[in-house]
């Protein structure tokens, strides 16, 4: 079945993708691509950001279609190299801009609360960062390293299937704060902050749901294929 | 609301024909047609459709079809397949059956589908009750659900059943969420947090 909303051009101005989906704007921070593309082409962006179109488009289209998982074949015919800087970037901007965002948000609301709640609130926040930032620890620290080698025709001890084995979620703490934001806070507590706090959260989890997509379906593939050859 | 309805079939030219027949039908919806089963979990977890019509060659684990959503799972079967491999399908299609048959058959397993998330907000209630209230409290306190059930003097399958419940009810799966809500609410004092 031919699935024709795909991007698949190259020659398309980077910014017309924008326009007709916004989301892209986070993907294009996670390729460094900064804004005022102007009516460049995304094939001339990629040449300048040293990126394959190829895979540029790969990532665009799993950002912005929903029920769109890549297939064995069109993951082995893409040029990987940006993967993993890409992986990388993308753990920065969470942990450097994105959570420290909705932690201020959240040091509001915790402002107004009873001081146990925002005790407990807070709590909540800082495990969820120490939880992010152990499970991009590890990526960066032993799994990319091990594709890194792959890559460059050596190889270590570790296998993707302990990766498989051991990709934790990282949204459903998210999806408590919302739930807790949206439903329980108390009278008082409930004002522009809970609420711009909840499209915060909503939106970088959809990212992190984006970027475990990316990792499971791309990475994932990718690295077995590498593993393989070796052998 | 319409019935979401998922053909997963490798033949373009059966698609085209079922789609043609079934888009007559005002209370059913059809989803984009999938060739195969490539990542099948992923996507009907994504697309949670109503009924899956599926051809028992490209996958006839029903179970793993149907998952936890309630889909139902019907079989189309356009060659011989042996009797005992669509015991488990909720109904079979046959090619050679008549327009309204098909038609007829998608519709009935339609309304018998029911997502369980639906089940649960037609249960209404989202107040916790007592004992639910007290195993809360203990899980917030950290508590297993073995010491629960013995401080409780109520079985582990009941802990685990109150569990379930409150997690339905609050939206909120991990501990620490429970722990937050349980001090919101008043629930217990911060000393008794371990």
């Amino acid at each position: 079945m031919k699935q024709t909303y795909l991007y698949t051009d190259p020659s398309d101005k980077l910014s017309l993708l924008v326009t007709s989906h916004p989301e892209l704007l986070l993907t294009l921070s996670h390729f460094g691509i900064g804004l005022g593309v102007g009516d460049r082409s995304i094939a001339e962006l990629c040449r300048d950001h040293d990126v394959d179109p190829r895979f540029f488009l790969l990532i665009c289209n799993v950002y912005t279609f929903d029920n769109y998982i890549p297939t064995a074949e069109v993951v082995r015919a893409t040029p990987m190299s940006g993967l993993i800087p890409y992986l990388r970037r993308s753990h920065a901007y969470y942990l450097g801009k994105r959570l420290p965002h909705i932690g201020r948000h959240l040091e509001k609301i915790a402002a107004l609360l009873p001081e146990r709640a925002a005790g407990a609130i807070r709590r909540f926040f800082t495990t969820y960062i120490d939880e992010v930032t152990e499970h991009f620890a590890h990526e960066e620290n032993v799994v990319f390293p091990h594709i890194e080698a792959l890559e460059a025709g050596g190889g270590d001890a570790y296998s993707m299937k302990d990766f498989i084995a051991h990709h934790g979620n990282l949204e459903d703490s998210l999806n408590d704060l919302v739930q807790i934001i949206f439903k329980y806070l108390p009278a008082g507590a409930t004002g522009d902050d809970a609420i711009d706090m909840i499209f915060d959260i909503l939106e970088v989890r959809r990212d992190l749901h984006k970027h475990s997509l990316i990792e499971e379906k791309i990475l994932v593939p990718y690295v077995l294929n590498l593993e393989k050859r070796k052998k | 609301m319409k019935h979401k309805v998922l053909i997963i079939e490798p033949s373009e030219l059966i698609v085209d024909g079922l789609k043609t027949l079934l888009a007559a039908q005002p209370s059913l919806r059809l989803l984009e047609p999938l060739a195969g089963d490539d990542d099948l979990d992923a996507r009907l977890a994504m697309l949670r459709p109503d009924v899956l019509i599926i051809n028992p060659t490209v996958n006839d684990n029903v179970n793993r079809l149907r998952g936890d959503r309630g889909t139902r799972v019907v079989a189309l079967v356009y060659q011989y397949v042996k009797q005992s491999r669509l015991r488990h399908f909720d109904a079979v299609i046959d090619i050679r059956d008549s327009r309204q048959a098909i038609a007829q058959t998608v519709i009935d397993a339609a309304n018998s589908s029911n997502e369980p998330d639906t089940c649960a907000s037609a249960a209404g209630n989202y107040e916790l009750t007592k004992r639910e209230t007290a195993v809360l409290v203990e899980v917030a306190r950290g508590l297993t659900n073995k010491e629960i059930a013995e401080r409780l003097n109520v079985s582990v399958f009941t802990v685990t059943s109150h569990r379930k419940n409150i997690v339905r009810k609050t939206g909120i799966k991990s501990v620490a969420g429970l722990t937050v809500y349980a001090l919101l609410n008043n629930l217990i004092d911060e000393d008794a947090v371990l």
